[in-house]
Order: structure tokens, then sequence, then C-alpha cells
């Protein structure tokens, strides 16, 4: 038998907890049954934690960062392009890593089962996508501006228009899902899921920037979303 | 650091769309990889024991040997194509779903100790805000006693983190999480 133990392990950073949303938020209803009381265990990152799937270009088809082609007819809607680089915390761009979106239609309405939102469905627009970032950390979306929607957490309560972001990164403890937000929103305010999120800077990093150099006359509006997730400490924790 | 990492946000009732529609992955490890096969038992609960049928699970484990499929794993060990070692998919109305993969092997652990078999778990779904990460080990697997992350895990709540043989099906596991209240799962801060 070989060697068996691995290289020294480079931990990731740990979050500012202000910069994420609070576990247990009562105002979001849905965490009250559903958020651990007990403190969390700090795991030390081992091999388990720095590794995790590896996407590729397989994973991927043509229209699948198009989400206005996937249908024989064009959607209904307000068109628009959403582009971002995806860096890790030190600002290295993340290449060839996986992004998945998904998203209501333009009326605030789901392509899925349990969305019983009285707002027509589009049989144009399923409302996901996937692709890779690219050499220089880079993606793009070609989408349909999705619209508010109700969703009954308390009284008159809608969520701002968005759209979910999902990324793996290049390890389990990078994982990120979240969600993406449209300038100027007049929900947020009243958005617990939103405000959550302690720290107001925090918050306002999730609210893409209205962007004219990604706008495409006689097209589509754009909009830059950058992503950032956990990057490695410096120097391993040990020695 | 320069920049801040994004926050989190729930993924939400309606996951199904992006992530597990056409990204479900219930086996971990195709027939041809080497290593005991077993298939893996979840199923979520709320804090009022009720299913949870809306939530997402994410497995990330080793093959048989106790090696990564990933270019960070160094160690001298043979990767096995045929164990991608990844798992997704969304729980049902009953609030669970059945993974097929193999017994992991042992991976290196904190101070040159070795890690019990285990599975990196990733809960994610409405009313979760951040992913919950936990870990299923396999209950009576003797290098349990020498894991260092079970030894950071009080006693009376290591149970928690053990996959239970189904003794009437050799190879199936049972694997419960309690996501709050009496018997909660013990999660990481990853």
């Amino acid at each position: 038998m070989g060697l068996t133990m691995g290289a020294k392990i480079t931990p990731y950073r740990r979050h500012n907890p202000d910069t994420q949303p609070a576990s247990y938020y009562p105002p979001y209803r849905s965490t009250v049954l559903r958020c651990p009381r007990m403190p969390l265990i700090v795991l030390p990152h081992t091999l388990s934690e720095i590794t995790g799937p590896v996407c590729g270009q397989g994973d991927i088809a043509e229209t699948d960062n198009d989400l206005t082609r996937q249908h024989p007819a064009a959607p209904q809607g307000e068109r628009i392009i959403v582009r971002g680089q995806v860096l890790d915390d030190g600002g290295r761009p993340l290449r060839k890593t996986l992004i998945e979106v998904w998203q209501a239609n333009a009326a605030g309405r789901y392509f899925h089962d349990n969305d019983n939102h009285a707002a027509p469905l589009d049989p144009n627009f399923t409302g996901a996508g996937r692709t890779l970032t690219d050499e220089h950390g880079f993606y793009e979306f070609v989408t349909i501006r999705p619209g508010a929607y109700p969703w009954r957490n308390h009284e008159n309560a809608w969520r701002p228009a968005h759209i979910h972001f999902s990324l793996f990164g290049p390890a389990f403890a990078t994982r990120l899902v979240t969600q993406m937000y449209f300038p100027g929103d007049p929900l947020f305010a009243r958005d617990p899921i939103f405000q959550s999120i302690p720290d107001e800077r925090a918050r306002e990093r999730l609210i893409a920037k209205f962007d004219f150099d990604i706008t495409k006359p006689e097209w589509a509006l754009g909009f830059r979303f950058d992503i950032v997730l956990r990057g490695r400490e410096a120097t391993p924790f040990e020695d | 650091m320069t920049l801040v990492p994004t926050a989190s946000q729930t993924a939400g009732p309606f996951f199904h769309l992006g992530c597990t529609r056409s990204g479900s992955v219930s086996c971990l490890a195709t027939h041809e990889a080497e290593g005991e096969r077993v298939w893996l038992r979840c199923r979520v609960l709320d804090g009022d024991n009720v299913p949870v049928p809306d939530a997402m699970l994410e497995l990330w484990q080793a093959n048989a040997e106790g090696k990564y499929l990933h270019p960070d794993d160094t160690q001298d060990k043979t990767a096995d194509r045929h164990c991608r070692g990844f798992g997704r998919l969304a729980t049902d109305e009953q609030g669970n779903c059945v993974f097929e993969t193999v017994r992991p092997g042992p991976v290196p652990g904190p101070d040159d100790t070795m890690q019990a078999p285990h599975v990196s778990v990733s809960v994610l779904g409405r009313g979760i805000q951040k992913r919950l990460a936990t870990r299923i080990y396999f209950s009576g697997d003797p290098a349990n006693a020498g894991d260092r992350v079970l030894t950071l895990v009080p006693e009376e709540r290591r149970a928690t983190l053990m996959a239970q043989p189904d003794i009437q099906n050799p190879g199936w596991w049972n694997f419960t999480i309690r996501l709050c209240g009496e018997g909660e799962t013990v999660f990481f801060d990853v």
C-alpha cells in the first residue's frame, strides 16, 4: 500500500455570519420547523470538504443558457441578458464552474405542479437554465424578466422578482444557492427572505446592476450579477 | 480577503425546475464500480416529525478505496471512473429518497488520522436559508471509534449521524434527517 496521507489541507475561509441570512428567522415562516436549534458543530476541513463534484461541458446542452430558445416560439415578456463573473473571495475567477438557474415566467408563475398562483403559464417558457463559466469566470444567460408573485407567508405577501442561482464551486465547502434580484424593487422592504441577511451591503450585493454595456441595441436590456464564493486560507492552518 | 462571499438564499419550493428535473443523480457509483454495493434510504422530517416533501439532498463521497474523484485529492490511490461520488435527489411526498452507491473507503482526517467511511450530505429547500451540512456514517463500522469528526460531536448525539442497516434487505441502509426538535440531526458548520 502506498502513501495514504494526503497533502496538508488548506481550508476554506469561514463566513462572517452577518453577511449570511439567519437560519432561524420566524418572519419567514418556513424556517420555524426546518431550522436546527442546536448549535452547528464546526467541522475542520478535511479532504471530504475541500473536494466536490466536478462538472463538465458534457453536462450542458446548446440552448441551456438561453431560456428564450428552449421552445418553438419566443416566450412572453421582457427579454434580458444576465451576465457576470464568478470569483473567489481573493478575486480569482472560477473557471468552468457550473451555474444552474430557475425562475418564474413574466407573469410570476413557475412551470411547476406546486405553483398554483392564478397567473398564466407560458408554453414557451420553462424557466430553467445551466451553463459553465468561461476561462475568465464569466457566464451569461438570456432570459425573460421574471414577475413578482404572491406566496402566502403573511398577509399580502409578495416575493420581489428574482432568479434562483445554484453553484457548486470547487469543493463541498463552496456550495452556494442564492437569488438574484432586480434594482429598485419596491418589495425589498417587506420581503423576509431578503431582509433575513443582517448586513445591508450583503443584501445589496444580491441586487443585479443595470448595465448599459451588456444591453444589446434593438434586443435586450443587460444586467450584471457577480457571484463570490469562499476562497482558501492563504497558508495551511497547521505548521 | 478582498471580496465578501455572496449571501445564501433559500432554494425555495421550486428548485426541482433548475436542479432535479433534469439534474437528478440517484446512482453515485455505476455497476462497474469497485466495492460493496449499498442503497441509502434517506428520510427528511421537520420539527413536527412530519415528512418534508420538498427538500433536496446532495451526497458526496469517496470511492471504495477512499479516493475522491477530484483534482485536489492527491492521495496515491486508484481513482475509479465508475464512482463519480455525487448524487442529488428531491424527496418524495413521504420525505424519502433512495441513493445507490458503494460503501466509501476511509479518507485522511485531521492530524494524520483516518476518518471512518462517510458520505457528506447537503440539505436544501424551502425554509432552509443556508445549505445544511451533515454526514452519513455506517452504524457498526469499527473505524467509527477512531473518527476525529465524530469525537467533536457530543456522544449522545452521534447516533443521529449513523445510517442503520435494514435487517430485511441486505445492502440497504436507513438514514433519517431531523431538521429540528427532539433527536435533531447533527449539522456542521463547514
